[in-house]
């Protein structure tokens, strides 16, 4: 067994120091030694996005890359959505109010995908939302109502971003006033 | 105690329900979406190993030697062993056949396809489990493997099975009702060839197991996604070598199934062989190409020859079935999948008499096991097949066919020849609303204009049953001496009330991307008159002594709505009488209405609040009636509400599926003949499954389901080169629909309530993949129709379809040369 490699990771808003074998994959370490298992093993041969996380914000494969390359870097994965107070976060509540999701195992993914593109897309079309899923297989669901969860997540953060800003209007003038 | 509901007169209106057929909140989400739900591969009890397992590289060896003793000495392994090592520890694993196929879950002295395990590892960690299997040595003879059905077949041939004359391991040639009268009073005989190739269910999560052994006590707590731990778990016991009263099976969240994840013997008796031999907890989880080169993944294989009389009016007199099914190196569950097909062979047409005739075959393949449809599929796709090729031969439009054919309103419940009982329907409503849907006028104008550019779309269409709600009959009623003629399927639920009102229900099935949570609540909240988001839902493990049978057959929906509606009702009864003796009335003048009691017609009266009673229950034994016990806690099982006996001389089956869901599809798709690539360009959908329980839910079964037909219909396939050997063991090589192979569905319900289940539901989950393959069939042939392409094999990849277009190409240029 080859010598253990230290690394710094920051996972969910957390930093972890950890000693860390060369070959373990990026996925077990979350998985295993973080015991974050909301992220999933469907195939490990990097095709059906079970697996899949941001690192850096770009959407990851967890089962492709090994833990030392994580060296440095933010990761974020399901565990991250969502508040300790129970409130889930709107991508959540949009695929559960459009039945975006059977068994649930494609799911972290299927978010996670989400959430990098309506950073960059706040308001897909559906096929624009088509698209982004499409490297990530679901099983159970036939993609339409994940794709109809896609664009009610866009719809709900903007709105909720407009409201936001709407009071922060509202707020500021009545400071003025 | 079985409920032997008759018409439900609610379910007849489809209207008085407060919370059945409501989209209310799927109570399984918040733990999934938030990766808080426990799979198999999330339980780690402390000091728990990890397995590996060595796989065969040959499709058919003798094993002549293993020496384990290099893997034995790495650093990090705690155990090794081979087949026969293991067969000293667990038994082989259950079958349900009657012919002599042992099984066992690590290969003994030969093995039989590629990819079956020859020797397994438990080590520290999966890395070095698996550098351990690199470390086994095992000298193979290799012996000439089978992989084609028909040459299995000859006499001369080698035997996957030395402890079988051949590798026909079952054949049966059955005639129901007078078939050679109906042939002979025939106008014409319409005949169709067909084939289907293996696919698998291939859920996205694989199958395994925890197994943890006390030595101290004998008794073994076993993690899993296998959903038969309450309906057998003695089969598990007695595979592990243990009382079944020592076990305690927990399910696990399940990513997925399509009915490959019944039984799942071999996770289990590999890692509770290794847990058995190291007293430590053992985690063993395929990988990906385990999962799908050998595990219950893989659904029938079949050659069929088809034969349907019929008169020059296009009346369907009777039918010939002959088929051949591949059903690779073991025989599992027997001749069950026929027995499936057989539930609705003649579809929704009235049809006098059958013919079926099987004969299974063994080869150097991968077991068959059950994927979604269960061989009704296949029983579809040929049926469909030789209606579609009567219309056209007779020159008749294919919905007219169909409509001339169709069993009407009136004549439920309807025996079919075989003897299964259809128990209601109304398929030319449905067929005329789905014409309506899809708008066919539109869609023929378009294929006129796109055709003159040169570019072809075809319509399909395709009205098939959906059998739901199966009995355990099916399996052996084909069978003349069966080896378990079991009759029972039922379903069981537990539900509490504590002392403040709070509701609880103990179902005995896990989730596996249905909603069993979900159906209950509803259920429960209909008949207690409260909110379903206040009834908690928990599952139980294999302790809970109620037999449940669990999701399979589309039976969960129709199942446990009876079993909840029981216990709901007995603990509500008690209420009533409780509550009755408080406010001094009788039982009979006391209703339930909001979560209150009063007496019934005093809507001005307070009454007693669910909370109220629910106390008097717990706390009050001296003051509530004599003779009512303290608590409100009751199980129910509910039995299948129709079933029947097959009869001794077996030309009868019993009625087994007797709750029949109907839908007609209409997929458009368009070919490019070039390329032979199929695109799906639009899918209408009617479905009929009774009253609808929740719409949503019922809606994603139903895509589903579809977007596997799609994959059914065009990509998916189990390859084997000419040595055996699986040549798409991932996701890469089986291909699967992607979000961009699966079109718009438009979808829309009829309710034609059962009249024997629950509230008139009808199971809806097989459905979608029973019907697509067959209706995209069709939809291929009319879009290729001006190259007289009759398509009779899936699925229709673009390598066959360009094949399949020159062979009709060859075909009319000889005719022409000819004439
Ligand atoms: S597990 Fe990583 S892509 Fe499938
Ligand atoms: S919800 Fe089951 S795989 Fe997507």
């Amino acid at each position: 067994m080859s010598d253990k490699q230290r690394i710094t990771v920051t996972v969910n808003d957390q930093e972890h120091d950890l000693l860390v074998e060369p070959r373990t994959l990026a996925l077990d370490l979350l998985r295993d030694e973080l015991r974050l298992t909301g992220t999933h093993a469907g195939c490990e041969q990097g095709v059906c996005g079970a697996c899949t996380i941001l690192v850096d914000g770009k959407i990851t494969r967890a089962c492709l890359m090994f833990a030392v390359q994580l060296d440095g870097c933010s990761v974020e994965t399901v565990e991250s959505l969502g508040s300790p107070d129970g409130t889930m976060h709107p991508i959540q509540r949009a695929f559960s109010e459009n039945h975006g999701l059977q068994c649930g195992f494609c799911t972290p993914g299927m978010l996670m995908v989400t959430q990098e593109l309506l950073r960059r897309e706040p308001r897909p079309d559906a096929e624009t939302a088509r698209a982004a899923i499409a490297g990530n297989h679901c099983r159970c669901t036939g993609y339409q109502h994940i794709v109809a969860s896609v664009c009610a997540a866009g719809r709900a953060m903007s709105e909720a971003e407009h409201q936001h800003v709407d009071r922060q209007d509202v707020e500021h003038q009545g400071a003025r006033a | 105690m079985t409920d032997t509901t008759t018409t439900d007169p609610a379910a007849a209106t489809g209207e008085g329900f407060r919370w059945i057929g409501k989209p209310v909140k799927r109570k399984e989400d918040p733990k999934l979406v938030t990766g808080r739900a426990t799979y198999v591969g999330d339980v780690n009890p402390p000091g728990m190993l990890h397995a590996a397992i060595l796989a065969s590289p040959h499709a058919h060896a003798r094993i002549v030697s293993i020496d384990t003793s290099r893997a034995k000495a790495l650093p990090g392994v705690v155990a090794v062993l081979t087949g026969a090592e293991a067969a000293e520890v667990v038994g082989p694993m259950t079958a349900f056949c009657a012919e002599p196929v042992p099984q066992h879950a690590i290969a003994v002295e030969k093995t039989r396809y590629w990819g079956e395990a020859v020797a397994a590892v438990a080590a520290v960690d999966r890395y070095v489990a698996e550098d351990a299997c690199r470390l086994i040595d095992v000298e193979y003879e290799v012996l000439d493997p089978l992989v084609d059905m028909v040459e299995a077949m000859d006499p001369a041939a080698v035997k996957v099975h030395d402890t079988l004359e051949g590798n026909v391991v079952f054949h049966a040639d059955k005639s129901y009702g007078e078939v050679d009268a109906d042939f002979a009073r025939a106008d014409r005989v319409i005949r169709t060839h067909a084939r289907w190739h293996r696919m698998g269910a291939q859920p996205i999560e694989t199958a395994g197991a925890v197994c943890s052994w006390d030595p101290f006590t004998a008794s073994m707590t076993i993690w899993s996604n296998s959903s038969f731990y309450n309906f057998l778990p003695w089969s598990f016991a007695s595979m592990l070598g243990i009382s079944t009263s020592r076990m305690r099976m927990i399910p696990c969240a399940v990513g997925g199934s399509f009915g490959s994840k019944h039984l799942l013997n071999k996770v289990i008796a590999i890692s509770g062989a290794l847990t058995k031999v190291t007293g430590k907890p053992v985690r063993y989880l395929e990988d990906r190409l385990e999962n799908i080169a050998a595990n219950d993944n893989v659904g029938c294989d079949r050659i069929y020859d088809g034969e349907l009389a019929i008169t020059d009016d296009g009346e369907f007199l009777s039918l010939k079935l002959h088929c051949i099914d591949d059903y690779g190196a073991y025989f599992q569950f027997g001749p069950g999948q026929h027995g499936c097909a057989l539930a609705q062979p003649v579809g929704p047409y009235r049809i006098n008499s059958l013919q079926y005739e099987v004969s299974a075959v063994l080869t150097n393949k991968v077991q068959q096991g059950f994927f979604r449809g269960a061989g009704a599929d296949h029983g579809n796709f040929i049926l469909e097949r030789l209606v579609d090729a009567a219309a056209d031969e007779l020159g008749i439009d294919r919905a007219e066919i169909r409509r001339r054919n169709f069993i009407q309103p009136d004549q439920f419940p309807y025996k079919i020849p075989s003897g299964n009982v259809y128990d209601s329907g109304d398929y030319e409503g449905v067929l005329d609303r789905a014409l309506t849907l899809a708008d066919v006028e539109y869609w023929r104008a378009e294929q006129k204009r796109l055709r003159a550019e040169g570019r072809y779309i075809g319509i399909g269409l395709a009205t098939c049953q959906e059998r739901t709600a199966y009995n355990a009959t099916e399996w052996w009623f084909l069978y003349d001496n069966p080896p378990l003629p079991a009759t029972s399927t039922p379903e069981s639920i537990k539900i509490d009330i504590d002392a403040f009102g709070g509701v609880r229900a103990e179902l005995g099935c896990p989730v596996w991307g249905n909603s069993p949570q979900t159906v209950a609540s509803q259920v429960i909240a209909e008949e207690f008159g409260i909110d379903p988001a206040d009834v908690s839902i928990e599952h139980n493990d294999s302790t809970s002594g109620a037999i449940s049978a669990g999701p399979g057959g589309s039976r969960l929906t129709v199942m446990l709505s009876g079993a909840a509606r029981g216990a709901a009702g007995q603990l509500r009864e008690k209420m009533i009488r409780i509550a009755a003796h408080a406010m001094e009335v009788s039982p009979e003048d006391v209703e339930l209405s909001d979560g209150v009691f009063r007496p019934r017609g005093v809507p001005t009266h307070t009454g007693l609040t669910f909370a109220d009673v629910a106390m008097k229950a717990h706390l009050f034994k001296q003051t509530n009636p004599e003779g009512e016990s303290s608590g409100l806690v009751a199980t129910y099982t509910y039995d299948h509400p129709l079933a029947s006996m097959p009869t001794e001389d077996r030309k009868d089956t019993g009625a087994f599926y007797p709750i029949v869901s109907h839908a007609c599809h209409i997929p458009i798709v368009e070919v490019d003949p070039e390329s032979g690539l199929v695109t799906m360009l639009k899918y209408y959908a009617v479905n009929d499954c009774g009253t609808v329980m929740h719409p949503k839910l019922v809606e994603g079964q139903v895509i589903g389901g579809i977007a596997q037909g799609i994959g059914a219909a065009l990509m998916e396939e189990y390859r084997y080169d000419e040595q055996g050997a699986l040549i798409s063991g991932s996701f890469r090589e089986y291909l699967m629909p992607s979000s961009h192979e699966v079109p718009e569905i438009v979808l829309e319900h009829q309710e034609t309530p059962s009249p024997v289940t629950p509230y008139g539901v009808k199971g809806a989950g097989e459905g979608g993949r029973l019907i697509a393959p067959t209706a995209i069939a069709a939809a291929v042939d009319d879009a290729l129709k001006p190259f007289g392409v009759w398509i009779d094999e899936l699925p229709m990849t673009p390598e066959r379809l360009v094949e399949v277009i020159a062979r009709a190409e060859d075909r009319a240029e000889d005719e022409e040369s000819g004439r």
